[in-house]
């Protein structure tokens, strides 16, 4: 993958989720995976088509710092925490695939917007679009880690 | 001003994100406030009852944001109704097609709640003008 590719998806992350998720994500060094089980408890997935490239991006939380994420969006409108962990990934998929995609549009890489999907459960399977390779980078924050995975073929 | 009594329509197919809007909008005041989670519900409930803003996100399944906004823009009841597009959608084409298609005011996400209550007070100032 073009490395230029991941920065854009490391500042929509730091945007989005300082902005709207109240923590302050410190972005680690990036490696490549091996294999597809996630790293996280709750994982948001989306698509990412376009002539000049396609893939996928994905966004797995621990447990801790996803529940500490809702606490701050939500404050006290928490309603079933389950599913209200389950509705913010998946905004907050839709808002740092939004940012990154703006970003690459900059670049010379436009893509067409898509519907996120999300899995949960430990040990999870993350099924990406393309299998060209997939750049992890890992995220700490005060309650616990996170994982941004992006698999993005050129196809200029 | 901002007319606190305005009845807004907050569209948005996450949950999250429609709590957020109207958690802000109750801080700052506003009382009637109604959510739809898709442009053709919101379409529905705006044909039932009368609002003074509409709050809709763009990338919805069923019906769009855009194509709620053409759908209202288009219907000789509904037409002035200001319309807040608030979306991920960054690019700079999606935001002139909005434009073109007739928006009032339009916010990317992630925002702060400053930024939302400027936004208000822009849509409330000119129509007031």
């Amino acid at each position: 993958m073009n490395v230029e590719f991941i920065n854009p998806f490391i500042n929509a992350t730091i945007n989005v989720l300082s902005t709207m998720g109240g923590v302050n994500p410190k972005p680690q060094k990036p490696h490549l995976k091996n294999g597809n089980r996630s790293y996280g408890e709750v994982t948001g997935i989306i698509g990412l088509a376009g002539k000049e490239a396609k893939g996928s991006f994905a966004v797995s939380f621990s447990r801790g710092c996803i529940e500490k994420i809702v606490s701050n969006m939500l404050g006290e409108d928490i309603q079933d925490l389950e599913q209200d962990i389950i509705d913010a990934v998946g905004e907050i998929t839709n808002m740092i695939s939004g940012g990154a995609r703006a970003e690459l549009e900059n670049k010379g890489y436009s893509f067409e917007m898509a519907i996120p999907s999300i899995v949960s459960g430990k040990d999870h399977k993350i099924v990406h679009i393309t299998d060209f390779p997939v750049i992890v980078v890992p995220f700490d924050t005060d309650d616990g880690p996170f994982f941004v995975e992006a698999c993005l073929k050129c196809e200029k | 001003m901002p007319d606190l009594n305005a009845r807004i329509l907050v569209v948005d197919d996450f949950s999250t994100m429609r709590r957020i809007v109207r958690g802000i909008l109750k801080k700052l005041g506003y009382r009637n406030i109604d959510e739809a989670e898709d442009g053709q519900s919101a379409l529905k409930m705006l044909k039932q009852a009368s609002y003074q803003l509409i709050i809709c996100d763009w990338n919805m399944p069923v019906m769009t944001g855009l194509d709620l906004l053409k759908a209202v823009r288009a219907d000789e009841e509904l037409k002035t109704i200001p319309f807040l597009m608030v979306t991920a959608e960054a690019k700079k084409e999606n935001i002139l097609t909005a434009i073109q298609a007739g928006v009032s005011n339009y916010i990317v996400k992630p925002f702060t709640e400053e930024v939302l209550s400027k936004k208000l007070e822009e849509i409330f100032k000119s129509r007031a003008a």
